[in-house]
């Protein structure tokens, strides 16, 4: 059975005059484990979906229908309590900005204690102790020091780490990463990200890792969903993904990459930016930024196929690959 | 923390300097004492010669001199109807005001945090709207209409609670009259105080509820949800006290408000406290009693926010790094 499931989830906003869709039909599935990367630009709802997973989508979002499975019990149809429980105990997220994540006025260790005590019942030095030992572990000095500290007293590097050591406190079964290296410098960039890898995999821990740098993703995930406003458009391993991508919204993504271009000159892009919830095109919601766009792509939404690589939705592989059969057909 | 304070008294001593001149040019400017003091039959010489014995006659600033010496030493001059030092005059209606004060403060504490906790936590619910539009119709209605409401509902038609006066009142340590021992003393306390604390507990639920709704938002709180932590838990021990920051500040400069407020609350409810006591002093043209009352009310001021501030360091922490290093 797999870990995670999601799937044909719909997640909307409910605005004053209309729904608009923020998720449309995502499904995807996690082992135990593994590590997914889930990439795409600003506002394609890769933030959206990782809260989603544990109902945690701010107002006015809400899940509009599709099913959240883990193992066999549905997320989806929880009530509050029992959602606490999945939350931190067996589902943890890291968030993006670890200035902001930690809260101001309470210490360090406050905020450790406080998230082993709610979920198993033991004394407030059994707690401190596994907290100092987990601050241990992701490196950091002097945990004890650290403890009685206050969050304005620790770097951003530091910080990211006393995050890190809070979703282990209670050896969750998957981490939610969302963007957990964006917020900080590049040297330490890396030092998080190799310790949420070494993490991850002396644990056994699957990971869920949002991003939209595909340098990040290509060192930690073995397998890499696409996402272009509100849906998946490419999905496969990520090696497979980097080295040979179906779809043209990651063959611009990695053409952005600085390391395509010469020094020098000027740097890839994709033309345009991603449409608003409100003024989703029609069609395959990329075509207006997509150079191989036919007439077929601006009407009707392609379907998912496996194309030898990946799976995609486009129109432009599916013909590829039809032609190709049709090649198959005559050649016998 | 000990260069904290004294940074505070020095800032204190500098305010009080303020205030001392604006009552002795108030007590200077305001009325002629010769004429409060003596009789219609006294002649125009008599007067010269009295004026030149108070040293009235003096320029003003050796005038404020010798008035500030005396203040230092704690004579604030003599009032000129009770024929008492006006500082023992004041001190003893301070009671009376800060007991008032105090229970108006109370109720606020225990009203508008729940109000504003709740209205922000659920801002959908009807009894959210109820208390924000009670909250905005009591911020438009002015004190002595509130009062005077309560009077008429509490005391005349219902006739729970007496609408004037202090009642029974007990001497603890011989210097202090209290009306918190009695149950007469809590009784008359009920009216006065609740219109105090109706005058002033509208911004502070608008101010709870806007506080609160912007913490909620923030990314620590909902940290704080992913890790599996209980509502309550959230809500009162993650949000509540970084929602109380900025309204601890708040409530230092209402302090101001509150003794102004006090005045009226104290003349409508014929309170004999320091605020009724201002108000004969300034119908009375008894100078040296309303100049000492600024002084005294300035002095509750500075004090009032010098522990704002130190509350507000012990709740916020980044502050007590700040009065470390300088």
């Amino acid at each position: 059975m797999n870990l995670l499931s999601v799937s044909n989830l719909h997640v909307n906003f409910h605005m004053k005059e209309r729904e608009l869709a923020a998720l449309i039909d995502v499904s995807f599935t996690l082992n135990r484990g593994e590590r997914i990367a889930i990439v795409g630009e600003s506002g394609a709802g890769k933030s959206v979906l990782g809260f989603s997973i544990v109902n945690l989508i701010g107002k006015p979002g809400y899940i509009h229908s599709g099913s959240i499975k883990l193992e066999d019990k549905e997320l989806t149809s929880m009530n509050a309590r029992q959602l606490q429980a999945i939350r931190g105990k067996r589902i943890a997220m890291i968030f993006q900005d670890p200035m902001m994540t930690l809260n101001p006025v309470l210490t360090i260790g406050d905020q450790l204690v406080e998230a082993i005590r709610n979920h198993t019942k033991i004394s407030y030095k059994d707690a401190r102790s596994i907290a100092i030992e987990k601050l241990h572990h992701v490196q950091i000095a002097s945990p004890e020091k650290r403890f009685d500290q206050y969050p304005h007293e620790l770097s951003g590097g530091m910080r990211q780490r006393v995050i890190i050591a809070s979703v282990l406190l209670l050896n969750p079964d998957i981490i939610i990463a969302d963007e957990p290296t964006t917020a900080l410098d590049v040297t330490i960039q890396a030092e998080i990200l190799q310790l949420l890898l070494a993490i991850c995999r002396d644990n056994g821990v699957a990971l869920v890792l949002i991003s939209h740098d595909l340098g990040v993703v290509s060192k930690v995930a073995e397998r890499t969903l696409v996402m272009y406003a509100g849906q998946i458009v490419e999905e496969g391993p990520t090696l497979e993904i980097i080295n040979d991508p179906q779809h043209p919204y990651t063959q611009g993504l990695l053409n952005a990459l600085p390391q395509m271009t010469l020094p020098g000159q000027r740097l890839n892009q994709i033309q345009g930016s991603m449409p608003s919830l409100a003024e989703r095109p029609s069609g395959c919601a990329f075509h207006p930024r997509c150079p191989y766009a036919t007439q077929k792509c601006k009407q009707q939404q392609p379907d998912f196929i496996y194309s030898g690589v990946s799976s995609v939705a486009c129109f432009l592989v599916e013909d590829m690959l039809n032609e190709f059969a049709d090649h198959d057909q005559e050649a016998q | 923390m000990v260069i904290f304070i004294l940074r505070r008294l020095l800032q204190a001593c500098f305010v009080m300097i303020i205030i001392s001149l604006i009552s002795f040019a108030i007590q200077d400017k305001l009325g002629d004492p010769v004429q409060q003091m003596v009789g219609m039959t006294v002649s125009q010489q008599e007067r010269d010669q009295l004026r030149n014995e108070l040293g009235l006659n003096d320029s003003f600033l050796s005038q404020y001199w010798r008035f500030a010496q005396g203040a230092i030493q704690g004579d604030l001059g003599t009032s000129y109807y009770y024929k008492e030092p006006a500082l023992d005059v004041i001190l003893d209606k301070l009671p009376a005001t800060l007991e008032l004060a105090f229970s108006a403060i109370f109720i606020i504490i225990i009203v508008a945090i729940p109000c504003g906790v709740w209205a922000a936590i659920k801002p959908k619910h009807p009894v959210s709207r109820l208390i924000m539009v009670v909250s905005s119709i009591g911020l438009s209605i002015p004190i002595f209409i509130v009062a005077i409401l309560l009077v008429y509902v509490f005391s005349i038609e219902l006739n729970l609670a007496p609408s004037f006066g202090r009642g029974e009142t007990t001497n603890i340590f011989g210097v202090w009259e209290s009306g918190f021992f009695t149950k007469d003393g809590l009784r008359h306390l009920l009216l006065p105080s609740m219109a105090l604390a109706i005058a002033l507990m509208p911004i502070f639920i608008r101010l709870i509820r806007a506080e609160m709704m912007e913490v909620l938002q923030s990314e620590y709180i909902r940290f704080a949800w992913s890790k599996g932590l209980s509502a309550p838990r959230i809500y009162f021990k993650h949000a509540l006290k970084n929602t109380m920051l900025p309204v601890i500040t708040v409530g230092g400069i209402q302090a101001g408000t509150l003794v102004a407020y006090t005045i009226l609350t104290e003349t409508i409810f014929q309170w004999p406290g320091m605020g009724f006591l201002f108000m004969d002093a300034v119908n009375r043209v008894d100078t040296p009693l309303v100049s000492a009352y600024l002084i005294v009310v300035g002095g509750i001021f500075v004090v009032t926010n010098t522990l704002v501030d130190l509350i507000y360091g012990l709740v916020n922490p980044t502050v007590r790094l700040a009065s470390h290093g300088l």
